[in-house]
């Protein structure tokens, strides 16, 4: 699959693809202690990100994203890798002090979210490749 | 990107230390930013000492533990727990104790105790072209369009870590040429009765975050006296549905004197007109119709400044409220409002101090309906607090305080 724009942290990773259909700001958006959507109004609420490629079409309000993504990679039920439909820096932030903190990390990049299907597995190597 | 001789001295020197694991993390970000250099800051406004996990509690004390202090004068967003009445807060011993440890770990690396989310009405003014890392989505989008200081839409962490290394990346909003507007909203078509309510400025800003999202954009046709407090809601509104980070008024913010130099004597990519049925279809979404009931009420998202808590003192004037009316501010608004303070706090305002009801506990029912005049509230109520919201003007906000139903003014709404 073609689309990667640009590779924000490398890494490898597999997981079954969520595709959110909707924008969405984590604070509010991610229950950090189960990994849900817990936004009611976001068409994806009650899904868990824990092991999956998590497909965000973009990152909107609350610069606070950034801690509610950290809790969850700090409990082990962060996503598997995240990418990104348009330019953002917050959730990438977090995943450089996990990595600070000793609790992991994982590929974040910018890339044409067209081909990702949510349930279907996608395969990132690091340098960017996707295939799904 | 280029580090220079003293940043990597910082990096190899101690590489344990607070300063180089911050300076590391502002570096990496620089690298996937595209910046090819740092850039010296002058000010940091840090929003990683709200609590909402323990992770961010075990961050911060690392850094305090690794000997951290801030390198640039840094304020602090709002805490999570009220800074006067104890009891406002209703969280459990965890949360209070962790609230608790989060504010000391920020307070022992430096920063100082400001907490507000509108520190621009605290004294915390960098002047115009000042290189400085902000995060707090409204607080950026009002350093950026109303001060004219330069900071991209940094989250929490990043935003310590700025401050500990003194540095941000030279990318995005720091250089000159990405400021300049793309996108120009004519607002001249619509009649001056409505741009000039209260009302009309979290709607705007509501619509601008869905419609522009992060492009820049430049407003024409919001008059030169337009008052701070309602760029104030217009920033919150716009950062809270989109990812606006800057927005150009033309004629009033210190980059627009004029069209010409806002879009630095380019053409528009694109012109949008919002119409008023337009704006009235947002104003629906933020929730509420005539005559339903209500649970509370919310003001000060971003915090109340002493001229909105006078505002509202004159319209509560002989009036009692029926459900509770939550104010939230600063300690030192709330210290210098002097009788006006008795005078609210008779008719039923239960103030909220340093912290706000979004961010931490404080509503009494975890579900039911939030009438606020505030953008912001309006688009987190749900999510964050389970109740729908509610929007009015500060007047209509007033009067159904005393019903306990909700009375709107429509006026300039119908067009």
């Amino acid at each position: 699959m073609a689309g990667v724009k640009r590779v924000l942290v490398d890494g490898a990773a597999e997981g079954p693809c969520l595709h959110l259909s909707r924008p969405i700001c984590f604070w509010g958006g991610l229950d950090p202690e189960t990994g849900r959507i817990a936004d009611p109004a976001h068409p994806e609420h009650g899904e868990a990100v824990a092991g999956r490629v998590l497909a965000i079409p973009r990152i909107v309000g609350s610069s606070s994203s950034s801690q509610q993504l950290l809790e969850c990679m700090r409990r082990g039920i962060g996503p598997a890798a995240i990418i990104l439909g348009a330019e953002e820096v917050i959730l990438a932030g977090a995943v450089l002090v996990s990595r600070e903190m000793g609790w992991g990390t994982i590929p974040v990049m910018i890339a044409d979210l067209g081909g990702l299907r949510t349930g279907s597995v996608v395969r990132i190597s690091e340098g960017g490749q996707i295939s799904a | 990107m280029e580090l220079t001789d003293e940043e990597r001295r910082i990096l190899s020197d101690d590489a344990q230390s607070a300063r180089a694991m911050a300076l590391r993390v502002v570096a990496d970000t620089g690298r996937l930013m595209g910046a090819e250099r740092l850039v010296p800051i002058v000010h940091a406004h840090v929003d990683a000492c709200v609590y909402f996990a323990d992770a961010g509690v075990l961050f911060a004390e690392r850094l305090v533990e690794l000997g951290g202090q801030v390198a640039v004068p840094s304020s602090l967003n709002v805490g999570s727990l009220d800074l006067v009445r104890q009891g406002l807060v209703r969280t459990d011993g965890h949360a209070r104790d962790m609230s608790r440890r989060l504010m000391d770990a920020y307070l022992a690396l430096g920063c100082a105790s400001s907490w507000t989310c509108a520190p621009y009405q605290a004294g915390y003014r960098p002047g115009l072209g000042e290189q400085v890392a902000w995060a707090e989505s409204n607080a950026i989008c009002f350093a950026n369009s109303v001060l004219g200081a330069r900071t991209n839409r940094y989250g929490d962490f990043f935003d310590i870590c700025a401050a500990l290394a003194g540095r941000a990346p030279m990318c995005g909003l720091h250089v000159t040429e990405n400021r300049r507007a793309r996108v120009l909203v004519d607002l001249t078509g619509l009649p001056p009765a409505l741009i000039a309510e209260e009302s009309f400025y979290p709607v705007l800003g509501t619509w601008l975050g869905r419609e522009v999202g992060s492009d820049v954009a430049a407003l024409q046709g919001i008059p030169a006296d337009v008052s701070e407090d309602r760029l104030k809601a217009l920033c919150a509104a716009a950062a809270s549905t989109g990812d606006v980070a800057l927005i150009h008024v033309i004629g009033v913010t210190p980059e627009a004197p004029d069209r010409a130099a806002a879009f630095a004597g380019a053409a528009p990519e694109a012109v949008l007109s919002p119409t008023v049925a337009d704006l009235r279809a947002v104003r629906d979404g933020m929730g509420g119709v005539a005559g339903q009931g209500i649970d509370c009420i919310a003001l000060g998202s971003p915090h109340f400044s002493r001229d909105e808590c006078l505002a509202l003192a004159r319209l509560s004037e002989g009036r009692r409220f029926s459900v509770p009316v939550y104010v939230c501010t600063r300690l030192e608004v709330y210290r210098d409002l002097g009788p006006v303070r008795a005078a609210l706090e008779a008719a039923g305002v239960e103030f909220v101090l340093g912290t706000c009801v979004v961010v931490a506990p404080v509503l009494r029912s975890r579900e039911g309906t939030l009438m606020t005049n505030s953008g912001k509230f309006a688009h987190y109520a749900l999510s964050t607090t389970g109740h729908r919201s509610a929007f009015g003007s500060l007047a209509d906000c007033v009067a159904s305080a005393e019903t306990g139903r909700i009375a709107r003014e429509d006026g300039p709404w119908l067009g």
